[in-house]
């Protein structure tokens, strides 16, 4: 064989193998994508349960998904609206509290029409384990102390190092101030953009 | 040789004389990154384990079948294949452990443990041998994984196993074993740097058994592949 031959040869064989590989992950995908599928929604609807409690609304929320564009960042900012006999009652806030310790802080964060706190959760970061982790509810119920601020009060919005209302932890404070901060200026956004998140379709 | 000594000699060698961890320093990557708690590494090991037997078997099965000058290509293509299949298995019916490590699962691919045996035994011997090799590496590195992710979870926060619910449900309890009541945490060990520390430790302590069986060589020696 010549050697234009033998690469013929090999291209082929390599060719094969791709070929086949290629079928296995095209079946797999077919197979396991709408599970997946069913999965992620799943998991998304728990989240936003915890956030928002059912007592506050009776539609679905993924249905009401709306893209609201923000002037202080180059994204909009995913918001889930929540009815109740037809009238707008609650939101799911989709946010990203940028300034955590070693990273962005990605937050889900629950309002009533009013612009109350019904919950916050962190649904992605990367702070320090055993010091920042504390903002997840596994690890301490820190992140309830939120619950039942906003609109309807004053409240001061800086952990109690900085003279406001929050607890920082032991050992980190930068952790707990992004929070915080992102919690505030997402009830303040709300307030301003109200109307316009309810007015869209 | 019998083939029963043959067994003998694959078990030994994966679990101990080459074990990928700790004698070949293969698959560092997946090893140091995720052995934080114990049941990250029981995960991953599993994984891992699941990956290196179904490559072993298929690269074995196919040999006659491989030419020399593209065999490398080909591994990396079916170890790719083999566990981005995995991972969407996971996906599907383990959701939870997926979400804890999903982002870990692509790491198998750069376990060079895996690509290793493909070249220097399955590529070479009989199917059946190949996946009692395949085994044998496997259960070695995830071991190595289980008792690191043990050592620094027990370092770093005091418990062990815990979240266990998402690999095992409710089999163990939801409660991870508490080894020291309000232990506040050796953070070094949870962290990268602990990794390193501990990995360190444990090839010293084999290394210092294998001197003390046999004293009259100054360094393990590991001829066998």
């Amino acid at each position: 064989m010549s050697a234009k031959q033998v690469s013929m040869r090999d291209a082929a064989r390599l060719g094969c193998y791709a070929l086949v590989t290629g079928l296995v992950l095209l079946l797999a995908n077919r197979f396991t994508a709408s599970t997946i599928h069913r999965n992620e929604l799943q998991h998304l609807n728990a989240t936003l349960t915890e956030v928002l409690p059912d007592s506050y609304i009776d539609n679905m929320l993924q249905a009401k998904k709306v893209a609201v564009p923000d002037k202080n960042r180059d994204q909009s900012l995913t918001v889930y609206r929540g009815y109740l006999n037809q009238k707008p009652s609650a939101v799911v806030i989709q946010t990203t509290a940028p300034e955590g310790y070693s990273g962005s802080i990605d937050l889900l964060i629950g309002l009533t029409y009013d612009g109350v706190v019904t919950g916050v959760r962190v649904v992605k970061h990367t702070e320090t384990p055993g010091l920042g982790d504390d903002i997840e509810i596994k690890k301490s119920d820190w992140i309830l102390s939120f619950n039942g601020k906003g609109l309807n009060s004053p409240v001061n919005w800086k952990v109690k190092r900085d003279g406001g209302d929050f607890d920082q932890f032991t050992g980190a404070t930068i952790t707990p101030r992004a929070v915080v901060h992102e919690v505030h200026q997402t009830v303040e956004w709300y307030k301003e953009h109200r109307q316009q998140i309810f007015d869209r379709q | 040789m019998n083939d029963s000594s043959a067994n003998t000699i694959r078990w030994k060698s994966g679990l101990w004389h080459n074990n990928a961890a700790l004698v070949q320093l293969l698959g560092l990557c997946p090893l140091l990154a995720v052995s934080n708690t114990a049941i990250n590494g029981v995960a991953l090991g599993l994984a891992t384990l699941v990956t290196l037997v179904v490559s072993n078997t298929i690269v074995s099965a196919t040999r006659h079948w491989l030419i020399y000058e593209v065999r490398i290509p080909v591994f990396v293509l079916l170890i790719s294949g083999i566990v981005t299949t995995i991972g969407m298995l996971m996906n599907a019916f383990s959701y939870e452990l997926y979400l804890q490590l999903g982002i870990f699962i692509p790491l198998i691919i750069t376990n060079c443990t895996i690509l290793a045996r493909a070249e220097a035994f399955a590529s070479r011997n009989t199917v059946a041998q190949s996946f009692l090799d395949g085994v044998s590496h496997g259960v070695g590195f995830a071991l190595v994984l289980i008792v690191m992710g043990a050592i620094r979870e027990l370092l770093g926060t005091g418990t062990l196993f815990s979240q266990s619910d998402l690999l095992f449900g409710t089999l163990i309890g939801e409660e991870p074993l508490m080894a020291f009541e309000n232990y506040r945490g050796l953070l070094v060990a949870v962290l990268p740097p602990g990794a390193f520390i501990v990995l360190g430790l444990l090839i010293a302590g084999k290394n210092l058994l294998e001197q003390r069986k046999h004293p009259q060589h100054k360094e393990s020696v590991s001829s066998e592949i």
